[in-house]
């Protein structure tokens, strides 16, 4: 194995019931790469998330992950090794508070024992405010740290986002996955998400893949692009390259170029 | 000042309970010690119908489980010669003390929710919610068909008499406070993740199953607990007391205080014990023509439910607990402050 590489999947396929969702799917991802997956509606790229998060499990393939096989891994086991994501219709814990929400993340590492938690143990309350503390730092880099007692639903569409992205980080991922982070934003709103992806990829030396159909956002910042078709990887290459291919041209306007 | 309210609060309840224990007479000891009993059946249900969201019916089956264990145990051997002949040896011959039957019955009960818990939280909402209702009646069952043990349908009475006030009031402060630390921690975090997003909670590195089960098997626990305090308070214990009814008016209290709110679980014990009391009397003694209105107090107490489920359906505490609404209240009203991420933060 590479030292640069952080996953690499072989031959991932998916399907319901006989609609293939994903087939022949390969990739290997370095440990600081930015790269984006593209396609029309109903490509696959939202059931690759799934796969790669074990919220689904694939039918066929392999997926090794910072050397470890995760392929029938559990979502909160691999959450734990370092993937995080983030959802195409915003999933936040909606009734509690945004710092809650953070802590929620950031607790995948500790591991408090109800022992522990009932008679106090010495640590616990250092444990709890240190919990607060990096929640409130990372709250701080995403600028919601005005909003940290409020209630996660009653923040402003965009900063609900954020949010996703905020707690995706809480849980200190090696390999971040964004799932149309820029859905239903302005230009200027998708712009300063743009931004601060790449900030947080130069920052926290994370590895992202990126699902987007903002194609701004996506030329914009990523080094790699795939795009996906029926389930199927029909072009990969750099954003320029993309954007010339005929493949990719017919996928989305339906004319052969 | 902040640090020291819960310390007053226990030397209150204590000192007030040891105080009513001398001075009141039965029927008022007995009302109290049954609001005590309540509110520990209240908060533990909480734990999983209000945090961790699985909503559980088979509370009565683990109060069973603690009765039963209980007044076996502690029941003097004389009176189990005659009472229950056919008892296994070694149980025919133990007579121990209540906190440590009430401790083994508690230990019974986790130990069956467990068991139970790991095939049937497989199952959410509805379907959680029948079979919990199942386990509810496969324990009266075997209550009812354990003659050797159980005594049957007939029962068993003649307990001895343990639950003074001191000791009600002393499990529900052990039950408040242990629920309260595991609402507040990591833990109970975790539990509400579940609640609100289960798919979502996985993702973020919850353990969902192990953190359902752990708030199902603490609520039996302490269910357990409740149902030996009120075995040796009516001393007397058959199948049918453990019946659905009981689950029903659990159930009904942690949804009108505020499924969520420890202080709201508590508050619906109190109103759903005292208020039956209360109606009943006013049944007696108010009469249209010369006949007693029977019936009233639970049509009386059925209108309340409409009326909190109507106006307030998230119940009468919400998901905020007290010390946070008592501070609201004092204090000025800062904007938009949830009260549960203050008490997160301070706990």
């Amino acid at each position: 194995m590479p030292p640069s590489s952080l996953l690499q999947v072989h031959d991932l396929a998916k399907s319901f019931r006989g609609v293939q969702a994903l087939q022949d799917y390969r990739l290997e991802l370095g440990r600081h790469e930015l790269i984006g997956v593209i396609g029309p509606n109903g490509a696959g790229k939202t059931t690759l998330f799934n796969v790669l998060t074990g919220v689904t499990p694939p039918t066929h393939g392999r997926i090794v992950f910072d050397g470890q096989d995760i392929t029938h891994a559990a979502p909160d086991a691999i959450c734990r090794a370092g993937i995080a994501r983030t959802f195409q219709n915003i999933r936040l814990f909606r009734r509690l508070s945004v710092l809650d929400n953070v802590r929620i993340g950031l607790q995948a590492h500790s591991h408090d024992r109800l022992h522990e938690v009932v008679l106090r143990l010495p640590g616990f309350a250092a444990r709890e405010r240190q919990l607060a503390q990096q929640a409130r730092e990372l709250l701080d880099m995403l600028n919601l740290a005005d909003y940290a007692g409020a209630q996660a639903d009653s923040l402003p569409y965009g900063l609900q986002r954020r949010l996703e992205i905020a707690i995706a980080l809480a849980t200190r991922p090696k390999l971040l996955l964004l799932d149309e982070p820029a859905a239903g934003m302005n230009p200027t709103e998708a712009e300063a998400l743009m931004r601060l992806i790449a900030r947080l990829h130069n920052e926290l030396k994370l590895a992202i893949i990126l699902i987007e159909h903002n194609m701004r956002v996506v030329m914009g910042i990523c080094q790699r692009i795939q795009v996906l078709n029926y389930g199927r990887l029909i072009a990969e290459g750099r954003p320029e390259e993309i954007q010339q291919d005929p493949r990719v041209l017919e996928a989305y306007l339906g004319i052969a170029a | 000042m902040k640090r020291f309210a819960p310390l007053l609060l226990i030397v209150a309840v204590l000192g007030l309970a040891g105080l009513a224990q001398s001075a009141l007479n039965d029927y008022y000891q007995r009302v109290l010690a049954v609001i005590a009993i309540n509110i520990i059946l209240a908060v533990s249900l909480n734990l999983t119908n209000g945090y961790s969201g699985d909503f559980s019916l088979g509370h009565a089956a683990f109060m069973a489980i603690g009765a039963y264990t209980s007044a076996i145990l502690t029941l003097p051997a004389r009176t189990k010669a005659i009472v229950l002949p056919d008892l296994p040896l070694w149980l025919s011959q133990v007579e121990l003390p209540f906190i440590v039957a009430i401790l083994i019955g508690a230990g019974l009960a986790a130990l069956v929710a467990f068991v139970v818990g790991i095939p049937v939280l497989r199952l959410r909402g509805h379907y959680l919610a029948v079979a919990t209702l199942g386990l509810m009646v496969i324990v009266q069952v075997v209550a009812l068909n354990w003659q050797p043990v159980t005594r049957g349908a007939r029962g068993i009475s003649g307990l001895p008499p343990f639950t003074t006030l001191l000791w009600a009031y002393g499990w529900m402060l052990v039950t408040v406070a242990v629920i309260w630390r595991i609402v507040h921690s990591p833990l109970g975090r975790a539990m509400m993740a579940v609640r609100e997003d289960e798919l979502a909670a996985a993702c973020r590195g919850v353990p969902v199953f192990r953190t359902r089960l752990l708030a199902f098997v603490c609520g039996a626990l302490f269910a357990s607990v409740a149902g030996a305090l009120w075995a040796h308070l009516i001393t007397a214990i058959t199948p049918s007391s453990f019946s659905f009814l009981i689950t029903f008016n659990v159930v009904a209290m942690v949804v009108i205080g505020g499924a969520g709110s420890i202080s709201g679980s508590v508050i619906g014990a109190v109103l759903m014990t005292l208020l039956p009391e209360l109606l009943r009397r006013v049944e007696t003694t108010l009469a249209i023509g010369g006949q007693p209105l029977y019936g009233l107090s639970q049509i009386v107490i059925a209108l309340m439910m409409l009326a909190v489920m109507l106006f307030r359906p998230q119940g009468l505490m919400g998901r905020r607990e007290l010390p946070d609404v008592l501070a609201g209240l004092a204090g000025a009203r800062r904007a938009s402050l949830p009260a549960h991420a203050e008490a997160a933060g301070e706990a």
